[in-house]
């Protein structure tokens, strides 16, 4: 009885691959890094970024980047639920009736989401509590959706997957860049970790930085302040790289 | 709860917005002109004010820990809240394809207002962040969860508007050219809702 219902898995596993070199067919002939593919993941990252660029995805990404580490916890989960959407979403995408694809690709994510979700209240308790709804909102993400609208539909699952991993890590690090700067400012740690030195009640028993009477910028921990940082990344991000300034 | 009280908080002190930047895409792409904006704000009222009580009921008689009661005691200690996201997100895009078809058959005049904007409200994170922070507060009646969805709708509206009046002025105004547009629209955006900040503490 076990090994029929292995011989079966088997065959599904079969099966599945064989849909996969069909359905990829048309790619199968590129070297897996070819220059395109490693545009397709270089991109992102700053000509079409998609916060600064795109504007697509803040929605849940300022509220959490106080800390680093939610933030980075935060852009894992994103990697995990695009890669993967992509490839279902990608797979599915020649048998999804284009009037329903929203619903399809919604409860596609949503399934991805609740999934990380659990993993993340069963490793890490602490973190998927400070994350709070921001998690289940990776599902009205607008990149995900964006992504799988604009790519997935309409690319080979390889492609889709580079794409899909491209976009979250340019997410990503703009989520990492500010929760960098909104820690170190606003309570001087990184990781949680004291790297200004320490703040004690008096000048004479501080250490580091705090020492010279150095003190924390309260500002940067307040929400609006996540706003503010990434205008200014935009300006800077813009200044190096003029082709992307607006008319208006 | 004191209705009054939870109106007023959801609008201005938890505005989803200043407070939550939920639906942020959206309020950045579409407040260009104050009457595109007031359509999709709109939109958002509606949208949230079905919504979040649906949602609440699904909650309380579906999805939390001992939820299914009703059904014998038997059910007593099943627990569907993993299943919360999926059945949020679906009751949610299927309540704005039936709105969507509801308005355009009785109010043609409101649907040709909104247009493009009620679809798109199905992936907009103010509707479901909305639904979220409903299962977090743990309203007891269901009337609470209307006031809540329709406040925090109202508290959207505004804050579009007022952006989107900013910007449309913001056009004469000399930007140095690598903020202009989105980069100026961000840092407006943080100084209203320091500005916003300033609502804290507020007890009614």
């Amino acid at each position: 009885m076990a090994t029929e219902r292995k011989n079966i898995s088997e065959e599904k596993e079969a099966k599945k691959k064989e849909m996969i070199l069909f359905l990829s067919n048309s790619e199968e002939k590129e070297h897996f890094l070819s220059k395109g593919n490693r545009k397709l993941l270089s991109d992102p990252l700053d000509d079409n970024n998609p916060i600064t660029v795109q504007v697509l995805g803040i929605c849940s990404a300022l509220a959490i980047t106080v800390q680093l580490e939610p933030a980075v916890v935060m852009a894992i989960a994103v990697v995990f639920v695009m890669a993967f959407s992509n490839i279902i979403v990608s797979l599915l995408r020649n048998m999804i009736p284009s009037r329903i694809r929203i619903i399809v690709q919604l409860v596609v994510v949503a399934s991805l989401v609740a999934l990380v979700d659990q993993v993340l209240k069963a490793y890490a308790y602490d973190v998927s509590k400070q994350l709070s709804v921001f998690i289940g909102l990776i599902i009205t993400n607008c990149i995900v959706m964006g992504r799988l609208e604009a790519f997935a539909l309409g690319n080979g699952v390889y492609k889709s997957f580079l794409d899909g991993i491209g976009n979250a890590a340019g997410y990503g690090l703009i989520l990492i860049i500010v929760a960098f700067f909104r820690e170190l400012l606003g309570s001087g740690k990184l990781f949680g970790f004291e790297v200004l030195g320490h703040k004690a009640a008096t000048l004479a028993d501080s250490t580091g930085l705090y020492a010279l009477g150095y003190e924390n910028n309260g500002l940067m921990l307040l929400s609006p302040m996540a706003l503010i940082v990434v205008g200014l990344l935009i300006w800077v991000q813009r200044a190096r790289n003029r082709k992307l300034i607006e008319e208006n | 709860m004191d209705f009054i009280n939870l109106f007023v908080r959801s609008i201005f002190i938890e505005n989803m917005i200043f407070a939550y930047f939920l639906g942020m895409c959206s309020y950045l792409a579409v407040s260009k002109t104050v009457k595109t904006a007031v359509g999709l704000g709109a939109a958002v009222i509606f949208v949230l004010t079905i919504t979040v009580p649906i949602n609440y009921l699904l909650d309380n008689y579906l999805l939390r820990p001992g939820a299914l009661k009703w059904l014998g005691a038997e059910y007593a200690n099943v627990d569907l809240s993993f299943l919360s996201f999926i059945m949020f997100i679906a009751v949610i895009a299927s309540m704005v394809q039936l709105v969507e078809m509801i308005v355009e058959k009785f109010a043609p005049a409101l649907y040709g207002a909104l247009g493009i904007f009620l679809p798109l409200i199905a992936v907009n994170c103010a509707i479901l962040g909305g639904a979220l922070f409903m299962q977090q507060k743990d309203f007891s009646v269901i009337t609470e969860a209307i006031t809540y969805g329709f406040g925090s709708g109202i508290g959207w509206f505004l804050a579009i508007l007022g952006i989107a009046a900013i910007r449309e002025k913001i056009a004469y105004s000399n930007v140095p050219a690598p903020l202009k547009g989105l980069g100026i629209t961000f840092i407006i955006t943080g100084l209203m809702a320091l500005g916003f900040m300033s609502f804290m503490g507020i007890k009614l």
